[in-house]
């Protein structure tokens, strides 16, 4: 079922398109700085983009600390929001069942499905982002290694041991809002209220972390520790909020993927 | 092949199936009728395990249902209130995928089967084109090919000739027909009555949501014990059968006879000019009328 599941994903067109639009942005930034030269200062806008004008091998994480924080998690929230809710809406889902595919196979395929989707755009974005920046941007120091957010110098293999971190530790927080997304797609009948409600969390996540009347709330908001991947990249590596987040997102992944199994496995299908 | 009791299905407050009990033998093409809203789609759906029972059992060849879906189901082919597919991708594309998404779809006949199942519901000649492009009777076409194809013992179809033309009716009809004789047992869903009569050798008629009638057509087609008969000459065959002539409409009388051979010739030997003589047999719409009308006093 898996494998019929990656099929239907590369099949289609939608999901390369979404991954073409995603990409847009950060090559969009790369194509900027390198015409202008114009980088922020260290220290604002999102993580790396400051190094990258001096050193384009950077630009894959900064492309990737472009995408993060809201792209990805739109993509994920619509794609997993689809996975039960779309089925049902174009009457699949019955005839997957009658098949016969058991309910939990069908949702750890989806899961599976989703997370494949967000290991292939995060590596489409860094193979443009490496490219681009290879090609367009500066290449002062690749010889040296590349310098840590704390400003001393880092080996490549280092770096790379850091940046797969990374992108593992943000795997887990795309898993998180994937659970969410495919909870509420085993309850609502349109996939688009899956997406919207996903969505509607982050955003209210988002929005109670800057409101100092929550502070209550802010360690158990889904996004509170999203960020906390540039951490990794501190030298020596900051693990207090890297460790949090990870129990975090591995609470929302067990409590939305546990009502997501308990609410399908007594589902009446009836779409 | 199907076999329920006190099958039972509550939608919050509406009861929507009550206490069924189905009996499909093997062997059977069995036609399940009922109005619009009646519970045909709700109880297949059961049979099936997309909707899980209020109350009551079920058993599909012989084993409880939903609980041995694993085992049974690969053995069922099924179709559920209209075709459905991905519409991105063409229809030997969706009937790969589903095939590959279960158990007992061997991969080394799957294209055999695919094209034998297109072949079978009337779509060899489709070509690579999307599903979005395919006409209505096309996509019910599909949907039976997705039925067919892991050759099924029990066929579960719930209106199959939906948005079918008249020349597509009766291919699908025809196919169903030369299943069964293969050994297929079908289980089909209508509202259409003639199509029911055509073809199935038992019949259950629900009834907002009650079974109140289950038994063999023939049975149920029984002759009424009078012959109709249509004559120009309705005055002379009146007064030659004078006090057994029960109704007359135009040309046409309703006799109360046993023998209508002798019937027959007693008209011919008169001179009576006979157009049209038969004994009357009870139709499929009569029994049903009645029989909802029966448990409409029953409550
Ligand atoms: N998901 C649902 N929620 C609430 N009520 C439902 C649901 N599905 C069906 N019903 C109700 O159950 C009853 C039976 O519906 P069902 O679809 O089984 O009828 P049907 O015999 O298939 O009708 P038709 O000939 O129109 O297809 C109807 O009163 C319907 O309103
Ligand atoms: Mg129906």
């Amino acid at each position: 079922m898996i494998a019929v599941e990656l099929r239907k994903l590369v099949l289609s067109r939608r999901t390369w398109v979404t991954i073409l639009l995603i990409d847009a942005l950060p090559t969009l930034v790369g194509i900027l700085l390198a015409v202008t030269d114009i980088g922020p200062r260290p220290g604002t806008g999102p993580a790396f983009l400051s190094a990258v004008l001096t050193d384009g091998t950077l630009f894959p994480l900064a492309a990737l600390g472009i995408v993060l924080p809201l792209f990805l998690p739109i993509a994920v929230a619509v794609t997993a929001g689809e996975a039960i809710a779309g089925e049902a809406q174009q009457g699949t889902l019955r005839y997957l069942l009658v098949r016969p595919v058991g309910r939990t196979r069908l949702l750890v395929a989806k899961l599976v499905s989703v997370m494949v989707f967000v290991v292939l755009t995060v590596l489409v974005v860094a193979a443009t982002a490496y490219v681009l920046g290879a090609l367009l941007l500066g290449s002062e120091s690749v010889s040296t290694g590349a310098t840590s957010v704390s400003g001393t110098g880092l080996s490549t293999q280092e770096m790379v041991l850091r940046t797969l971190l990374a992108l593992a530790y943000a795997m887990l927080c795309m898993l998180g809002v994937a659970a969410i997304a495919l909870f509420l797609s085993t309850v609502v009948r349109a996939p688009l209220s899956a997406a919207l409600g996903t969505m509607g969390v982050l955003v209210a996540s988002t929005l109670l972390l800057t409101l100092d009347a929550a502070h209550v709330l802010q360690p158990y908001l889904p996004t509170r520790y999203w960020l906390a991947f540039v951490d990794l990249f501190r030298d020596p590596i900051l693990w207090r909020d890297v460790e949090r987040g990870v129990l975090l997102q591995a609470a929302y992944v067990v409590v939305f993927l546990g009502a997501a199994w308990a609410n399908f496995m007594t589902k009446d299908v009836t779409d | 092949m199907i076999r329920t009791a006190g099958l039972t299905k509550h939608f919050g407050r509406i009861t929507a199936v009550e206490d069924v009990g189905l009996d499909v033998r093997e062997g059977d093409i069995y036609g399940f009728l009922g109005a619009n809203g009646s519970g045909k789609t709700t109880t297949v759906r059961m049979l099936l395990g997309l909707v899980l029972a209020t109350s009551g059992t079920i058993e599909l060849l012989g084993r409880p249902m939903p609980a041995s879906g694993r085992d049974v189901l690969p053995l069922v082919g099924a179709m559920v209130e209209g075709p459905a597919s991905y519409p991105q991708l063409s229809g030997r594309t969706n009937l790969a995928l589903l095939d590959a998404s279960g158990p007992g779809g061997d991969r080394a006949t799957r294209a055999g089967r695919i094209d034998d199942a297109l072949g079978q519901v009337g779509l060899d000649g489709v070509d690579k084109r999307p599903v979005r492009a395919y006409s209505l009777g096309m996509r019910q076409r599909l949907g039976l090919a997705a039925a067919l194809l892991r050759r099924p013992r029990l066929l579960v179809l719930d209106e199959p000739t939906n948005g079918l033309d008249p020349q597509g009716i009766r291919e699908i009809r025809q196919l169903l027909v030369d299943l069964n004789r293969d050994g297929t047992t079908v289980f089909l869903s209508s509202h259409l009555l003639a199509e029911i009569e055509q073809m199935c050798t038992r019949v259950g008629v629900l009834d907002r949501g009650r079974l109140v009638l289950q038994d063999q057509l023939e049975h149920l087609q029984r002759p009424t014990g009078r012959t109709v008969i249509r004559t120009p000459d309705v005055g002379a065959a009146r007064a030659l059968l004078d006090g057994h002539v029960e109704q007359e409409e135009g040309e046409t009388i309703w006799v109360r006879a046993d023998d209508p051979l002798a019937l027959n010739a007693a008209l011919v030997g008169a001179d009576v000019r006979v157009l049209e003589l038969a004994p009357e047999r009870r139709t499929l719409e009569d029994v049903v009328l009645e029989a909802a009308e029966q448990s409409g006093d029953r409550r």
